[in-house]
């Protein structure tokens, strides 16, 4: 079973990127969307762990909530795919959960 | 009517919450009335003076730019933890210039922005009279 695990809170104000990258398992991605997305930003220790956890799954960006906040590819995490709302709506139906951790 | 000093303490990233927008309603307000304002950015409301923020595209209010009104307002005193910005990988560089003009000194463009350690942030609380939290 393949599972889209979902991020929206900043690495910095909650532990849910470190418990879901705990928990992920090879065949699953993670979608950042909203406050999540500041895991892409810049030199930090959860760019670190991201950077890792790239060898084993996708990572995927809602663009408008890295738009909104002042992140481009200029200053963030490489090999990040940059999905649109329709985007967003599609991995939804491409996995077979969706694991949000709020 | 007596002048205060106020500090707004930002602690909330811009868009996930109304706390940033709030806040800034709120630091207009004390400007209008005279006061003297500071405010101070810590933890995830750095990302509050981030470069480029454009949030047409998600529905809300696009504030950023506002803040480059505030030294208009003679707010000029803005401090931004340099611990908070370490552990984001971030440095003073990341964040808008803001900036305000000098009427003492023929009017030059000086920064409103200044990076200071916990300490010297700490030394700031103390010295004010009203401490406003978002």
């Amino acid at each position: 079973m393949s599972v889209l695990h979902i991020i929206n809170k900043s690495p910095f104000d909650r532990n849910s990127l470190d418990t879901c990258l705990r928990m992920a398992r090879p065949s699953s991605a993670i979608l950042l969307i909203e406050d999540g997305v500041y895991a892409l930003l810049g030199n930090s220790t959860a760019a670190t762990s991201l950077r890792q956890a790239q060898e084993n799954h996708p990572v995927y960006a809602l663009q408008p909530d890295l738009q909104a906040r002042g992140i481009s590819e200029e200053n963030m995490l490489d090999g990040v795919t940059l999905v649109d709302y329709d985007g967003f709506v599609k991995l939804t139906t491409e996995y077979d959960k969706s694991q949000s951790w709020l | 009517m007596a002048t205060k000093k106020f500090l707004y303490v930002n602690r909330k990233p811009p868009h996930g919450t109304i706390y940033a927008l709030e806040s800034l309603e709120v630091v207009l307000i004390g400007a209008a009335f005279e006061q003297d304002v500071t405010l101070a950015f810590i933890d995830d409301g750095v990302y509050q003076l981030l470069k480029n923020q454009d949030s047409s595209a998600i529905g809300t209010k696009n504030f950023a730019p506002t803040f480059r009104a505030l030294g208009d307002y003679d707010v000029n005193k803005i401090y931004v933890e340099r611990e908070s910005l370490e552990m984001r990988g971030l440095g003073k560089e990341d964040l808008m210039p803001l900036t305000w003009e000098d009427e003492d000194d023929d009017w030059a463009e000086k920064d409103s922005i200044h990076i200071v350690s916990s300490t010297e942030l700490a030394e700031i609380i103390e010295q004010q009279d009203v401490l406003l939290n978002f």
